[in-house]
């Protein structure tokens, strides 16, 4: 539900990074922060254990340009990927008004994959919202690991709809910023079309 | 069905910030501010030049959520209200209407008694004023800007 505010002519969306545990997500928006000016960016916020997990989810803040006179505010949001914070995931994806999912290439994580593409379906539904309608864009992560499964077979996985899908290394930024601005345009083309998710 | 967008016109603007200010000189608070159950800040008053309104806004919207969770697992219907204390500041949070979040930060200056009064007198109004905002927003393709612009002011956003 993205909100916008006449007065201080700003519009500001809502993008949420879904995917497995250590899928990359919160390294996605480390090197957003990273490599923003830092006048366009907030503070990144991290909600995670003492092992670096994320245990709520983090948050930052980005300022990507202007529009007709407003400016576009973007709140990156991840969830926690394992599997048992499932509650906390939930409320994470309340009011999203963009969705971005990280897959961990790895053959291995292929089940894991799935399984949250699968969880992320069902918890949209729960607050009304059905994948297919949401804007949302899917990275093949860690493309620089030994035993990745093919793009081809990524694809025909978790991407049956084709929606725009990028091959990523989030730890050098390989594909980070592509993710990013697939998912701005697409935001900002269904509030163009007068919709918004919500 | 999901929540409506959010739309801030100035004239509801200017209602909700004269509450806003209110509550920081009638409960002598630091700082009163209001956002959305998603995080986004909608008004602000006090001192605000010294802190991240943007971070504590969406941590806010972030504890409103899990207490809300947890009011939910315990079959409740919510937790609207929320006191934290600590030793210098003390942070009072009320959901308003079950759609906005009231946030009052005050210190030893002022008292848990008065802020609590203060707040739901501000509440009661602030419901209404959005209750109003929503039926406004509600009204179907009410000009968004958004409606004019074109492919080419996306793609011009990006091309940095």
């Amino acid at each position: 539900m993205s909100f916008i505010n006449y007065l201080s002519r700003e519009i500001n969306c809502k993008i949420v990074y879904y995917g497995p545990g250590l899928c990359g997500k919160t390294t996605n928006l480390q090197y957003i922060y990273n490599k923003t000016n830092p006048e366009a960016k907030g503070k990144m916020i991290s909600l995670a254990t003492e092992t670096e997990r994320t245990l709520f989810f983090d948050f930052l803040p980005l300022a990507l340009g202007e529009i007709r006179g407003f400016k576009t505010r973007f709140h990156l949001y991840t969830v926690p990927g394992q599997v048992f914070y499932d509650a906390s995931r939930k409320l994470i994806l309340k009011g999203v008004d963009g969705v971005v999912f990280v897959a961990d290439s790895q053959i291995a994580r292929m089940e894991a994959n799935l399984e949250s593409m699968e969880n992320l379906r069902t918890n949209l539904a729960e607050q009304g919202y059905s994948l297919d309608k949401l804007p949302h864009v899917i990275q093949y992560n860690k493309r620089d690991m030994p035993s990745v499964a093919p793009v081809d077979e990524l694809r025909s996985l978790l991407n049956p709809q084709g929606v725009p899908d990028f091959e990523a290394i989030a730890t050098s930024g390989e594909g980070v910023f592509d993710t990013l601005k697939a998912v701005a345009k697409l935001v900002l083309t269904e509030l163009k079309r007068g919709g918004g998710a919500g | 069905m999901t929540n409506p967008q959010m739309v801030m016109y100035e004239e509801e603007f200017n209602q909700i910030q004269t509450i806003v200010d209110r509550v920081v000189r009638e409960a002598n608070a630091q700082v009163v501010f209001i956002i959305d159950k998603n995080g986004q800040l909608i008004a602000a008053a006090g001192e605000t030049d010294q802190l991240d309104t943007t971070s504590l806004a969406s941590l806010t919207a972030g504890n409103i959520a899990a207490t809300g969770g947890i009011a939910k697992l315990l079959r409740e219907n919510e937790f609207s209200t929320q006191f934290h204390e600590g030793e210098r500041a003390n942070i009072h949070i009320q959901l308003v209407g079950n759609r906005v979040i009231l946030v009052v930060i005050f210190d030893n200056k002022t008292s848990l008694g008065l802020v609590r009064l203060r707040v739901k007198k501000a509440s009661e109004e602030l419901n209404s004023i959005f209750e109003a905002l929503l039926s406004k927003v509600q009204d179907p393709h009410q000009n968004t800007p958004f409606a004019e612009i074109t492919d080419d002011d996306i793609d011009n956003l990006f091309n940095d």
